[in-house]
């Protein structure tokens, strides 16, 4: 029977200590109510696949226990009323929630520097980022205060900071999560993954969160995925492709070094590496950056004042005031930046020409990994992200440089198919990701790969 | 020289569901404020909406009913503004793929006899909440008892050419959807609602500019708001002047219509905006449906 107090306790003080050193993994966390969790577990006698593990959840994931603020100062105390699908299932599979995790602003960043609770820093190097948006939930794990936790993806939120943190981050296929009680920002593109400091870890808390949920007409219409299994010790037989988009001249040489020695070790496994193209893959940074916000800026209306969160009406009889200083003061510069860019492209006149335009750049993005899939392809390998984790404040002042950190990640999101990122080795002490996409639905797949190569390579070793 | 008058109608109907559009909440009219709601209907962060399929049902059965072509393929959009009443900020409707299209209803008119309104097209969409600016002295009030209520848009060509052909065509009109048993349309508890355009023109002309008059709670009131409205612009442009297409409301105590600011709409329906779904109608189910309705 699992000891779910000590385990309890145990977590408190990691993240006890992790917090003492200013890493701000947390937005709010609480031993009190692990500990309270902790003895409902006993009481049910629970022992389901997550069983004592201890996981941290992003702020943008509703839950009964702490308030949901998506880090945005309008939704600052904001108590949901509901817990989300996702939550629901870890707590059956036997988990204790530790506390919601920082990240940007409604998960518009790619550093965690856009919340407005200040910054989390990358425990590996604090002068860094952590990447976002999922940032804190990856801090959360790399320090080694929990065992795992729940991120979520829009354009690359969990791998990025997955990859910045050196530990492992999933998204699944569109669809293969529920999403009921995850706060909408691309509907289109949003799905729940998940963190852990290797792939099985990672995989199974997947695993327990996955499959066909009611309350979210999304949904796959699949059971949930299978635990992992054991690493394999050969690949034969499988084919992985190398888009040549994603190694383009000029990349950071740690990065272009981490990954040539990732793909050696896949030959050495058996593996058949083979050279493809994704010709579309320049479109991917501006369509995603029409699509995203586009749906942002439906999605974030009801951030009104109205009926919960920030209002600031200032003693103003007019209804219109009142919107414009609560979402005035309630967002900031970035969501607000992506909500005006929404709106625009979304307007008479101009919807056309950007999210119609958009949408046929996405139809065919989604095409070439179909035709790359199609060819007997079982997975691709590319760097997750351009360089390791950049110093805090470094991108801050140039939005579009913040925007290319996301550059390798987001297809997977614009074409709905799983991708994770694992790391393959450091550089300067700063660790590096390798992605792996799979087709759709090919979760298990990725998976299989990423374990084989984690056993293979030494993730911690320096490239150069 | 006479005048020719050109209406088109709108007609929102709330269907005779329990529940709501998108929630098991109670559709019930008249509980106390604010009590029939949920994370889904009040908008709250994270909440997911999941379509009632019996709405969607009934929904088909009136587009049998009215001659349209259901489609196999139908989807919901968002409508985006602001507005107190709308939890969401924006409404889920349907908009590039509705529901159903090119019907026809019969109708008696009152100046040349029988004679065909086409119906342009029929979609489901959700009611918003209610707005009162009375309750509460210098304060408005929101009861979102109503917000998520399945409703049906109904949209006729503007093939009526007279105030007591609009009158004819919505008493028509209310007969066979009472008939089908879709909805009570009920117009004083909201459950059939009329945004009428109109426009005027000399016979064998193009169409004149119209105004989309709304607020009006009766059939009668109708007819008295559209030849208010009728009488307007036609002296408006016999002043030499032109009319100007907006948005007019109808004050039942005095009979006459006045411009209104309409709800600004900020941005564009999100056509099939997944978060959402594209809803795979099941055809011949729902052709069944509708069937037993006349032949059992």
């Amino acid at each position: 029977m699992t000891d779910f107090r000590a385990a309890a306790s145990a977590a408190a003080e990691r993240i006890a200590a992790c917090e003492a050193k200013g890493t701000h993994a947390f937005l709010a966390w609480s031993g009190e109510a692990m500990l309270e969790q902790a003895r409902g577990l006993e009481a049910a006698r629970a022992d389901g696949p997550l069983a004592g593990a201890v996981v941290a959840v992003k702020d943008v994931i509703a839950d009964r226990w702490f308030p949901t603020t998506c880090g945005s100062r309008i939704l600052e105390g904001y108590r949901s009323p509901f817990e989300a699908s996702a939550v629901r299932r870890l707590r059956e599979a036997g988990a204790l929630v530790a506390g919601k995790t920082n990240c940007d602003e409604f998960a518009m960043g790619s550093s965690t520097e856009y919340s407005a609770y200040g910054p989390t820093l990358n425990p590996v190097d604090p002068a860094r980022v952590p990447g976002g948006s999922s940032g804190g939930s990856a801090a959360a794990v790399a320090s080694g205060a929990v065992d795992m936790a729940l991120g979520t993806e829009t354009g690359g939120s969990v791998r990025q900071p997955a990859a910045f943190c050196g530990i492992v981050g999933i998204k699944p296929t569109y669809g293969r999560v529920s999403r009921y009680g995850l706060v909408a920002f691309g509907s289109s593109l949003d799905q729940i993954g998940s963190f852990g400091k290797d792939v099985a870890s990672a995989a199974r808390l997947l695993a327990a969160i996955s499959g066909r949920d009611d309350r979210d007409s999304t949904t796959l219409d699949r059971v949930p995925l299978s635990e992992p299994g054991p690493a394999p010790t050969s690949l034969a037989g499988t084919v992985i492709g190398v888009p040549r988009e994603y190694l383009p001249e000029g990349l950071h040489p740690g990065v272009r070094a981490a990954c040539d020695r990732a793909l050696k070790k896949l030959k050495e496994l058996g593996a058949e590496i083979r050279d493809v193209s994704l010709p579309h893959t320049k479109y991917a940074i501006p369509t995603y950056y029409i699509v995203a916000p586009a749906e942002a800026s439906s999605n974030l209306a009801r951030y009104d004042g109205v009926r919960y969160g920030l209002r600031e009406d200032g003693g103003l009889a007019d209804v219109r005031a009142m919107y414009r200083k609560t979402r005035g003061a309630g967002f900031g510069t970035e969501v607000r930046r992506r909500i005006i860019l929404g709106t625009y492209v979304l307007s008479a006149g101009y919807y056309e020409a950007y999210y119609g335009r958009a949408q046929r750049a996405r139809e065919r993005i989604r095409s070439d990994y179909a035709k790359v899939f199609a060819g007997g392809v079982h997975a691709l390998f590319t760097p997750t992200a351009p360089t390791p984790a950049f110093r805090l404040g470094e991108n801050l002042a140039d939005p579009l440089q913040m925007y290319l950190s996301d550059i390798f990640v987001c297809t997977a999101n614009l074409a709905g198919v799983p991708s994770l990122s694992l790391p393959i080795a450091r550089d300067q002490g700063l660790p590096l990701g390798g992605q792996l996409i799979g087709a759709m639905e090919g979760e298990s797949t990725i998976i299989r790969i990423a374990q084989a190569l984690e056993a293979a390579l030494e993730p911690t070793a320096e490239v150069r | 020289m006479a005048w020719e008058t050109v209406v088109g109608l709108e007609v929102h109907v709330q269907l005779l569901t329990r529940s709501k559009m998108f929630c098991g909440c109670s559709a019930a009219y008249g509980d106390p404020p604010n009590t029939n709601v949920c994370p889904v209907c009040l908008g709250l962060p994270g909440a997911l909406p999941v379509p009632n399929e019996r709405a969607v049902r009934l929904a088909v059965r009136a587009a049998f009913a009215l001659g349209c072509a259901v489609h196999s393929r139908s989807i919901f959009a968002r409508k985006n503004y602001f507005y107190p009443d709308l939890p969401k900020g924006y409404q889920i409707s349907q908009f590039e793929e509705p529901l159903a299209t090119g019907g026809r209803l019969e109708v008696v008119s009152p100046e040349r006899g029988p004679f065909t309104v086409g119906i342009k097209r029929l979609h489901l969409e959700e009611d918003s909440g209610k707005s009162f600016h009375d309750r509460v002295p210098g304060m408005t009030a929101v009861d979102f008892n109503r917000s998520g209520v399945p409703l049906i848009e109904i949209v006729s060509e503007p093939d009526l050419r007279s105030p007591a052909e609009a009158r004819a065509y919505l008493t028509a009109l209310k007969q066979v959807l009472r008939w089908i048993e879709v909805s009570d349309c009920n117009m004083e508890e909201g459950s059939l609602r009329v945004d009428a355009n109109l426009s005027v023109r000399r016979p064998g002309e193009p169409l004149g500019t119209r105004t989309e008059v709304k607020n009006v709670n009766s059939f009668s009131n109708v007819e008295r708001a559209l030849a208010f409205e009728q009488g307007r612009q036609i002296a408006v442009i016999e002043a030499g002047e032109q009319v100007e297409q907006r948005t007019m409301t109808f004050d039942a105590a005095t009979g006459e219509v006045r411009p209104t600011r309409s709800k600004e709409i900020f941005s564009l329906a999100l056509s099939g905006l997944a978060g959402f779904f594209s809803l795979p109608v099941d055809f011949i189910q729902y052709f069944l449906d509708a069937c037993q309705v006349f032949f059992s």
